[in-house]
């Protein structure tokens, strides 16, 4: 009975993948319903190639998620059905998003959505840092609802009705000034749900926090309804804009990228390191917007529909490996009962599938041919080297160069965290009970890991499979533009440059059996004798190798002014100083704008409050007094 | 796509790479006033590791086993990838400067996960600096990469071969490239190939672990990325003599003329080794940044000279 509403979830999933297919592949775009509350208030819905395309994204999400909670639940606490109400609320509230076609139905759903989800991340509510993550979550999210209200309401005064084909029928006719407001606010209130630093404080927090199929959800899913909603209000109603636009997208994306991945190296609870590749993977479809959004307002129609593909598909990509990536935390943290790197260990003998699934998972996110996220990380590359090499001036070709250069290291650092976040859990000996009595999840989330993992490899290995899914998202945002030569990828149109995932595998695959015929030719039949590991002549501890903190030390070091981090030693004598008799040694690291930003706007807030207490001091006759001042007041301007 | 051009740049990698390293091995023997083992030392001494015994940890799981193979397949796709005496890469459209960067990533996460499996520290050791240190590394390739890619319009290997013209930008490329071949290939200044101790201990830290027929794959697979690595310095910096025609003439000039640069550069590789004292761990992401600094100044220069 637990699982019925998995069940209907899933099946909602299946049926909106055949929706979003069907809607893509015949390149259709339909009405679906409007309905008056009053004249004012109207609920439409739509459904067009954007929005279709993130339909699929999501209800591919919920078939898996679903999948993957009708088990998970079953060991999860004995939360009333609440929890999976709101899980269903939630897909739905998404899918509506994504169809809305007014000004209501639009908010509507989106406060379905962020309420839902807050309900979703407090499950475990007994937990204060819970509650406090569920909280944060919940002010965000509504601090960036506040700046859509107003870049609606901007649009709505200069649109004849309050339904997206009003605006759209604006495209072209606001004045610069209420165009490019617009799109701050939208990048600033889609920014924030989208996860873009700094607006992103809540999604550290809120990820960890809730139960793993909703992480997923979250992280996979949840998040790109930001970019979406950016994509709707920011280029679709406002049409386009000057560079600045994509300049400004492209800088906040490059800086999400590089923090983002440089703090998940620092962390060693497993989801808050997922969490923050989840900020990192928001900076790098940035990257391909901005890079879109300059090309459009240059008018370079190709290298526009270039890069918003690439974006788009890095979508996909990332909601598919990090759906994967979040259903693989929380099969450790049920099976190994921890998710503290730092604790864990040898979960590869004990947890096979997991590991499978988990490494193929870190492999995509890592950027390693032959798989998805190298597919959606080339074709970003693509997009900004094009841009690049089509301008004359030199500083915003470098600009563009560099900005590649620092993808290329987001991806480096990457493949290190990942390094360290499957060779620490799931490699060499468990570092704790739990780990070392780990067993196995059950099929169901085996499953669903499975599919995702199916798909890393099948997208990857066939990406003009989606590339042909996008052709029509991208023709009807950027304008009609070639899309034959679509699906390879090029750049200035030659026959020269694609991507063959299938032939790189091709030769990976010979090449590394290669070896096994050499070595049999050269040196006769292979032998091979199991001893135990040597380490100087003692017996091999846990606790001699490597932990995460160790593993990144290096590049801690490396990049510290970047993470800044903060170091106590404290010496503890007895008798004098020169008798140490222990070490106190933390470290750790605060973010930079929670240093910079929030601590000092928070204790700003908190201060005038306290301030501002002081006029409440509890004497009734003060009271009185201010009864009597206000009333002076009044009277004397009412009788002006 | 040519076949056969690929199976022969693979064949040719397989056999040349240990008489390259034989040669580096040579000429520091003679600047360090030794004999020195003989050139062909490098083929004996991977008919030994072919042929003897491995030892697996009990701790080790299929990661461990499978590594060694998945190395060597990518560091040889990318033999198979860039073209070494023809102006045409083999795998004409599908051979890409990313793709190429990439696949020395796969290694890389392969080697780096198996260096860890064994629970040993050296192991943590060496997969830690590397991963480190390839960060820095693979942006300052990058951004050399991408000053070609832009003069020439597109990241196809095909088309990021030089011209014969001699340029600023070409020169500040090779300059980079040969800080950051310094660093891939693991040698002084940046790691010790001749030591496993532990200052040293970079990319001999993850191979620390390994014995008999692994071992051989092992160390094969890093003397061909050893030379493909300088074969990316020949093609994109210094193409004079690259067949740029089909006919056997021009190929077997092209195949002189590469082999001759590559036994320049590894002198080369070899002097420097020889001449620069091993840099401490934390000083080595300034060399690379130093690196990175040219590969921004062959962008700029590519940029305003219009062309490389």
């Amino acid at each position: 009975m637990r699982t019925l509403p998995f069940a209907l979830t899933g099946l909602n999933g299946a049926l909106g993948v055949v929706l979003a297919l069907w809607a893509l592949l015949s390149n259709r775009e339909a009405d679906i319903g409007q309905w008056a509350v009053t004249p004012f208030v109207r609920i439409v819905f739509r459904l067009d190639p954007l929005g279709a395309f993130f339909l699929l994204v999501i209800s591919g999400g919920a078939i898996a998620a679903s999948l993957y909670a009708a088990a998970y639940v079953e060991h999860g606490p004995r939360t009333a059905g609440w929890g999976s109400a709101a899980f269903c609320i939630f897909i739905l509230a998404m899918e509506l998003l994504v169809l809305a076609d007014s000004v209501f139905a639009f908010l509507l759903a989106w406060e379905l959505m962020s309420l839902s989800s807050y309900f979703l991340v407090i499950q475990h509510h007994r937990s204060a840092s819970v509650r406090q993550a569920g909280w944060i979550y919940a002010a965000m999210t509504h601090f960036g609802t506040a700046f859509l209200l107003a870049a609606f309401f901007l649009l709505a005064r200069n649109a004849n009705g309050l339904d997206f084909a009003d605006f759209r029928a604006l495209k072209g006719s606001l004045d610069p000034l209420a165009q490019s407001l617009v799109f701050l606010l939208a990048f600033v209130g889609f920014g924030t749900k989208a996860g873009v630093i700094p607006f992103h404080v809540w999604l550290p927090r809120a990820h960890p926090a809730a139960p793993s199929h909703v992480s997923a959800l979250m992280s996979g899913v949840m998040i790109k309804t930001g970019i979406f909603g950016l994509l709707r209000v920011g280029l679709q109603f406002t049409g386009p804009g000057p560079a600045w636009w994509g300049w400004l997208i492209l800088l906040f994306g490059l800086v999400s990228a590089v923090l983002g991945v440089l703090y998940a190296l620092m962390e060693h609870d497993l989801k808050r390191l997922l969490a923050f590749h989840s900020i990192e993977n928001i900076g790098i479809i940035l990257i391909g917007l901005g890079v879109a959004f300059i090309a459009f307002a240059e008018a370079r129609a190709e290298i526009a529909a270039l890069a918003l593909a690439a974006a788009l598909f890095h979508v996909l990509n990332h909601a598919v490996f990090k759906m994967l990536l979040f259903m693989g935390a929380g099969a450790v943290q049920q099976g190994a009962h921890t998710r503290d790197l730092e604790r864990l260990g040898g979960l590869i003998k004990r947890m096979p599938w997991t590991a499978a699934t988990f490494l193929i998972g870190a492999a995509a996110i890592s950027a390693l041919p032959p798989l998805n996220g190298f597919a959606s990380e080339w074709l970003t590359f693509q997009g900004l080297l094009g841009l690049a090499a089509a301008r004359a001036e030199a500083a915003s070709g470098v600009a563009l160069a560099l900005s590649a250069g620092l993808l290329g290291l987001t991806g480096a650092l990457a493949l290190a965290c990942f390094v360290k976040a499957f060779g620490i859990a799931f490699l060499a000996q468990p570092r704790s009970k739990g780990a070392a009595h780990a067993s196995e999840v059950s099929w169901p989330m085996i499953g669903a890991m499975v599919l995702l993992a199916t798909l890393c490899i099948g997208v990857g290995l066939l990406p003009n499979s989606v590339m042909r899914l996008l052709a029509p998202v991208v023709v009807s945002v950027v304008g009609p533009v070639s899309t034959t030569n679509f699906a390879l990828g090029q750049i200035r149109g030659t026959d020269e440059g694609v991507l063959a995932p299938i032939l790189i595998l091709g030769f990976l695959l010979v090449l590394s059996l290669l070896p096994v015929l050499l070595g049999r030719l050269i040196g006769g039949p292979s032998r091979a004798r199991i001893a135990p590991t040597w380490v100087c002549g003692v017996a091999l501890e846990p606790s001699m190798q490597y932990s995460s903190t160790a593993l990144v030390k290096p590049i801690r070091i490396i990049f510290r002014a970047l993470i800044r981090p903060y170091r106590e030693i404290e010496l503890h004598h007895a008798i004098a100083p020169y008798f140490v008799s222990g070490v106190r040694y933390q470290a750790g690291v605060v973010e930079t704008y929670e240093r910079l930003v929030y601590r000092p706007v928070f204790a700003a807030v908190v201060g005038l409050a306290k301030a501002i207490r002081r006029l409440q001091n509890g004497s009734v006759r003060t009271y009185l007094a201010y009864i009597c001042a206000a009333l002076v007041v009044v009277l004397l301007l009412v009788t002006r | 796509m040519n076949l056969l051009l690929a199976s022969a740049q693979v064949a040719l990698a397989l056999a040349i790479a240990p008489l390259l390293n034989g040669l580096i091995k040579a000429t520091k023997a003679r600047f360090q006033g030794r004999a020195g083992p003989s050139l062909w030392q490098g083929y004996a001494d991977l008919a030994k590791f072919l042929s003897r015994e491995s030892v697996v940890s009990v701790q080790a799981s299929w990661i461990f086993r499978a590594a060694p193979y998945l190395y060597f397949g990518a560091l040889l796709t990318t033999a198979a990838m860039i073209p070494m005496w023809t102006a045409v890469s083999p795998l004409a459209g599908a051979a890409d400067a990313v793709v190429l960067v990439g696949l020395m990533a796969v290694a890389r996460f392969a080697l780096a996960l198996a260096a860890l499996d064994t629970g040993s520290n050296f192991g943590g050791m060496g997969a830690s600096r590397e991963i480190a240190l390839a960060t820095l590394t693979e942006l300052a390739l990058f951004l050399v990469l991408f000053a070609f890619a832009i003069v020439a319009g597109s990241t196809n290997l095909t088309l990021l071969v030089g011209g014969d013209a001699l340029k600023v930008p070409r020169l500040l490329g090779f300059a980079a490239l040969a800080m950051i071949a310094v660093a891939e290939t693991g040698r002084i200044p940046v790691d010790n190939p001749d030591t496993h101790l532990e200052l040293t201990m970079i990319h001999e830290g993850m191979l620390l672990e390994y014995s008999g027929r692994p071992l051989g794959i092992l160390l094969w697979a890093t003397l061909v990325k050893q030379m493909v690595i300088l074969s990316l310095i020949t093609t994109l910096v210094a193409p004079w003599g690259i067949a740029r025609g089909s006919d056997p003439a021009a190929l077997a000039i092209g195949l002189a003329t590469f082999l001759l640069k590559l036994a320049l550069l590894g002198t080369g590789l070899a002097v420097v080794e020889t001449s620069f004292a091993k840099l401490r761990i934390f000083r080595v992401p300034d060399f690379l940044g130093v690196a990175a600094m040219l590969g921004v100044f062959t962008l700029i220069s590519a940029y305003l000279l219009g062309g490389a």
